[in-house]
């Protein structure tokens, strides 16, 4: 495995997949988990999280007969774990995105391995996401409000507030994400199909496959299709986050009304996606046997990306203080270093502060960053404080507005907790359901970063020698489409 | 399939690596071949330039879409709340276009993304589930770890003697006839027993 031919390693690079890993090898290592039987901790998983979401389905049903009166919001509270549940979910989704278009258009090539269960991650949890904003109106058959479609007060939506952007923006991300998912899986279908040994499993992998059947007048279009959707998600996903933080940056409320919200909540949502794919990855990675394909390298990498975007966190926190105390506003300066800091919801505030600027300093150890019990439970802290920083935001800002005679303290009630452990439930069925019946892991993509898919690299030539003879067929490479 | 009055659809040449189904392409390239294809695991970086084939048309389908999206969502939000029923809040104007800039935004890139997706689709005239290639045994290895090329009977320069002496000479590991069958389904009884 070290000669010369092999590219990768021409620019000093390991190899992304562990030694002894061929064509054959990922094909058939990815797909034995959906051929197999389900292992028993996989019926486990999936009942448990299933009751989850039968719980979430009660406590909406009971929200939609009584009215959002059951959650613990009231005023000034006026949004509390809807919305924070909300940014939560739709911020863990963007590593997904991040991982399948931003590391594609900077080519970095490790990110084969972890793409698919990343952007399988966005879907659902986007979809958690959606489950919110659905449901927060109260009276669900009103949520075609939202649309701009004819309705019986012949008004149309107000095209001036966030709320109406955050609609088309996570909209077109749900839609963009589970399109750019697809194509994706398209050629990895089509392994399921001509692997498949009965007839209903060739017959639904090969609905889905299209009739995939490899061509490259195909592959052209197809990979054209990919640069294009990882060249529109791109900006797409830094505008979603934006979005999102509008919704709190355009108000006058003290805490929300600053400039750095945009990268400052893009930044958060890479974070926390990263930490959950990474929890999910380290537990998926250890009960399918997927090592040689997810190696101890990518887990490094996805921890430095973690470290990066955690110190972003940490330096955007710091910068809130300073520009509240630069501005001299009174109110800004109060909302930080007295009620933050230091008031009723302080320990929500420190919590925040421990899970996401302390835990992940630990990666600039390189011995840290390469222990899985470590990284586990960083990831974990990880989710939790990032859910922490969305709280602290909402419901600090909120609970002592400018009237103190309605200052009050928000307490979560058993609907509220409900409905979140609910999503948790959603998202998990759904991720059990596509490790167990999607490919998770994008094979053709692998394929393509292995020696031997290099077609200069021949494997009948001596050691030492270049493939010269090919020639680049008298064209400027830079004319040719990759 | 021994019917010497039937005509094969394509003949199908199987490669073990990357390199050959390369160094195979270069040469169908050059002996004037038009309608053939390679049918691989992965795309092959450097297979368009092998195969001589020209940049995808992909570009301009989506180009027009994004523009179709940037427009259909200035008019909708201008119609809307400039036109039909300026909502007065704030005392801000019924359209102002800084704050209408998101939304044409996400359509655009909503609408990018369909194209691009449906617009590959048509470009290679997916789906399509009856194709020759389905009918060879071989031919399900190629989304596993075999490479190939096909070259079709409806190519002018076909010749059934000579265009498999060709890709036999590009060190084909095996050489196969491919023929249709009638309908997309079953083979036709002929072939069955022939």
């Amino acid at each position: 495995m070290s000669s010369p031919h092999l590219p990768i390693k021409e620019i000093g690079e390991v190899s992304l997949v562990g030694e002894g890993t061929t064509i054959k090898s990922i094909s058939e290592t990815v797909c034995r988990v959906t051929e197999n039987p389900a292992p028993r901790g996989w019926w486990i998983g999936f009942l448990l999280a299933f009751n989850f979401t039968g719980i979430m389905g009660l406590a909406i049903g009971y929200l939609f007969w009584t009215g959002i009166g059951v959650w613990g919001n009231n005023a000034p509270v006026f949004w509390a774990w809807d919305i924070t549940n909300f940014v939560w979910w739709i911020g863990i989704g963007h590593a997904g995105t991040l991982i399948s278009a931003v590391l594609f258009l900077f080519r970095q090539k490790w990110r084969t391995s972890i793409n698919r269960f990343a952007e399988a991650m966005t879907i659902f949890a986007v979809l958690c996401a959606l489950v919110f904003p659905g449901i927060h109106v109260g009276r669900i058959w009103y949520a075609y409000y939202m649309l701009p479609l004819p309705n019986e007060m012949q008004m149309w939506p107000n095209f001036k507030s966030p709320l109406i952007w955050d609609v088309f923006a996570v909209s077109t991300y749900a839609t963009v994400s589970a399109l750019f998912w697809y194509v994706g899986l398209i050629p990895d279908l089509a392994t399921l199909r001509d692997r498949a040994r009965t007839a209903l499993r060739r017959r639904i992998y090969g609905g889905l496959a299209l009739g995939w059947r490899g061509a490259n007048r195909h592959w052209q279009n197809y990979e054209r299709a990919y640069l294009i959707l990882a060249a529109i998600s791109t900006p797409l996903v830094f505008s979603v986050h934006s979005v999102v933080s509008f919704d709190f940056a355009t108000s006058l409320m003290p805490g929300w009304h600053t400039t750095i919200f945009p990268p400052y909540f893009v930044a958060g949502a890479v974070f926390s996606g990263f930490a959950m794919v990474m929890t999910l990855m380290l537990i998926t990675r250890a009960v399918y046997g997927l090592r040689s394909i997810v190696t101890m390298k990518h887990l490094e990498l996805m921890n430095k990306i973690m470290l990066t975007t955690g110190s972003l966190v940490g330096y955007a926190y710091a910068m809130e203080f300073f520009i509240a105390w630069y501005s001299g506003n009174e109110y800004e300066r109060y909302i930080f270093f007295v009620n933050r800091a230091t008031g009723p919801y302080a320990w929500a505030y420190w919590i925040m502060v421990s899970c996401n600027v302390l835990s992940p300093q630990v990666f600039w150890s390189k011995k840290m960053r390469t222990s899985i019990p470590v990284m586990f439970v960083v990831s974990i802290l990880i989710n939790i404080g990032m859910w922490f920083e969305r709280f602290v935001i909402i419901v600090t800002s909120l609970h002592r507005d400018f009237l103190p005679s309605s200052w009050g303290y928000f307490r979560p009630t058993l609907v509220d907790i409900f409905i979140y452990l609910g999503t948790l439930g959603l998202f998990f069925t759904l991720f059990l359901l596509f490790i167990r019946w999607v490919p998770m892991i994008a094979i053709a993509e692998v394929k393509a970063t292995l020696p031997e898919a290099d077609a200069h690299y021949d494997p009948s030539a001596p050691e030492g020698e270049h493939d010269d003879e090919h020639g680049h067929g008298g064209e400027p490479v830079a004319a040719e489409a990759e | 399939m021994s019917d010497k009055d039937k005509k094969p659809a394509l003949i199908l040449a199987e490669f073990g690596t990357a390199y050959a189904v390369l160094h195979a392409a270069e040469r169908v390239r050059d002996a004037g071949y038009k309608n053939w294809d390679t049918h691989t695991p992965f795309p092959i970086h450097g297979m368009d330039k092998a195969m001589g084939l020209e940049q995808s048309k992909l570009g301009p389908i989506v180009f027009g879409a994004a523009m179709t999206g940037t427009t259909v969502a200035f008019f909708m939000m201008w119609w809307m709340n400039g036109v039909d029923y300026p909502l007065v809040i704030g005392g801000k104007p019924g359209f102002s276009l800084p704050s209408q800039i998101p939304i044409m935004f996400e359509l655009t890139v909503l609408f990018s993304a369909f194209a691009s997706v449906f617009g590959m689709f048509g470009l290679n005239k997916l789906p399509r589930h009856h194709h020759p290639l389905f009918n060879s045994d071989r031919f399900t290895s190629c989304s596993d770890d075999k490479f190939f090329v096909a070259i079709e009977a409806e190519d002018p320069k076909f010749d059934l003697e000579k265009t498999q002496k060709l890709l036999e000479q590009c060190h084909a590991d095996h050489v196969e006839l491919v023929y249709d069958d009638n309908e997309g389904g079953l083979p036709s009884e002929e072939e069955a027993h022939g």
